[in-house]
């Protein structure tokens, strides 16, 4: 019983190690609480509905990026016929959804998902659109 | 079942017969869709001429370089050796080096705008790995900087020099973003692209519009009554480097 000391001095250093990650979490007060996207526009609608965009949207871009470049493609025709200039900066961003930063990071950081090299080349609009627009 | 020695070379001499043929098919079959790729699937083929008595008057010019270049958000690196260009003024005695003599070497004059040829059989297409650069069928040859994975084999097989490499980060070398147009990122190659997105809107090439002299024209090369054919018919031209087979789709009126 000589080692009592040393045992318990190990078998707190050893929980210490084991939760640092919840007490950091604690000390950096993050949450579980997804990002909040502001609501949708009333007459506001996008080019596919909130649930398809949020499984395909990267399938969707990948798929414009595909016929404006390469077929020389410049529209896209929605299921309900609506017809959308194929443009993720003037598109996309600066006709709904604002800068980037507010709207594809906010769950790319959260989902931990390290964007595409989309932002090296194409550019954000500064400014949301107006406030409310954004979804 | 017993194959005597006829039956074999029965066998073996109607095998021979059917896979002759099935090659010579192959081969017949094969060679009218390899014509039918480089024509595409338009019938236009974009082109420019540049009168150059045209462009001379005008001096000291660079307005079709700055149209372009803001246009485009193409950079402007300080160091010489990272310059990033899709149109720029070169001498004529580089531009047309043989066809240079001591006597006409007064009339030759400064310089004259080159950009991307857009040639007809273009290396640069030829030796891209990934396709990233490719001829569409208006015979504007495209840059798809997606999948550019920076090899520069296009730059090295280009005669002209028309292409670029961004050795460094282009964005803090922009004095000001044109937010229409995307910019491109440290490690990918760039050219000329015809103004694509200005011709899908009905638009001339950005230099077209921006000459203050109308020294250039841009046209269908393949329709005999546009104003590039017209001029072609009317004035003796020149192109850069013909003798390479690249076939440029740029013509000089000298």
């Amino acid at each position: 019983m000589r080692d009592r000391v040393l045992i318990f001095a190990g078998l707190s250093l050893f929980l210490a190690l084991v939760t640092y990650p919840v007490w950091q979490g604690l000390a950096a007060r993050s949450s579980t609480a997804g990002p909040v996207l502001p609501a949708t526009a009333a007459g506001q609608k996008c080019v596919a509905p909130r649930d398809v965009m949020r499984v395909a949207h990267m399938e969707m871009l990948m798929s414009w990026r595909d016929l404006k470049v390469r077929e020389n493609q410049r529209t896209y025709t929605a299921a309900d016929g609506t017809v959308y200039t194929i443009d993720l900066t003037a598109t996309c961003l600066t006709q709904c959804h604002g800068p980037k930063e507010k709207f594809c990071d906010s769950c790319h950081a959260y989902a931990g998902v390290p964007a595409v090299n989309c932002w090296s080349c194409h550019t954000s609009p500064p400014a949301a659109p107006n406030p409310g627009e954004l979804r | 079942m017993k194959v005597t020695r006829k039956d074999f070379l029965r066998i073996a001499a109607g095998s021979v017969v059917a896979a002759g043929t099935g090659t010579l098919v192959h081969a017949l079959s094969g060679s009218a869709p390899a014509t039918a790729a480089t024509v595409g699937e338009s019938k236009q083929r974009w082109g420019m001429v540049i009168d150059l008595r045209q462009c001379r008057q005008q001096g000291e010019c660079d307005q079709c370089i700055r149209a372009c270049h803001q246009t485009h958000n193409v950079p402007e690196v300080p160091n010489p050796a990272h310059e990033v260009k899709w149109i720029w003024n070169e001498p004529f005695a580089k531009v047309f080096p043989f066809q240079q003599s001591e006597y006409t070497r007064q009339a030759d004059g400064g310089t004259l705008p080159v950009l991307c040829n857009h040639c007809a059989s273009p290396s640069c297409v030829r030796v891209c790995p990934t396709k990233a650069t490719w001829k569409r069928g208006d015979g504007i040859v495209m840059m798809d900087y997606h999948r550019c994975i920076g090899c520069r084999y296009c730059m090295a097989a280009c005669p002209y020099g028309s292409r670029s490499f961004n050795y460094v980060d282009p964005r803090p070398h922009l004095r000001q973003v044109n937010p229409e147009v995307p910019t491109r990122s440290a490690g990918v190659v760039e050219k000329c692209d015809f103004c694509t997105a200005r011709l899908a809107k009905g638009e001339l090439p950005a230099c077209v519009e921006a000459c203050p002299q109308g020294a250039m024209v841009f046209g269908d090369l393949n329709d005999e009554s546009s104003p590039v054919r017209q001029l072609l018919a009317e004035r003796y031209s020149v192109q850069r480097q013909p003798h390479l087979g690249c076939g440029p789709s740029i013509f000089y009126l000298v």
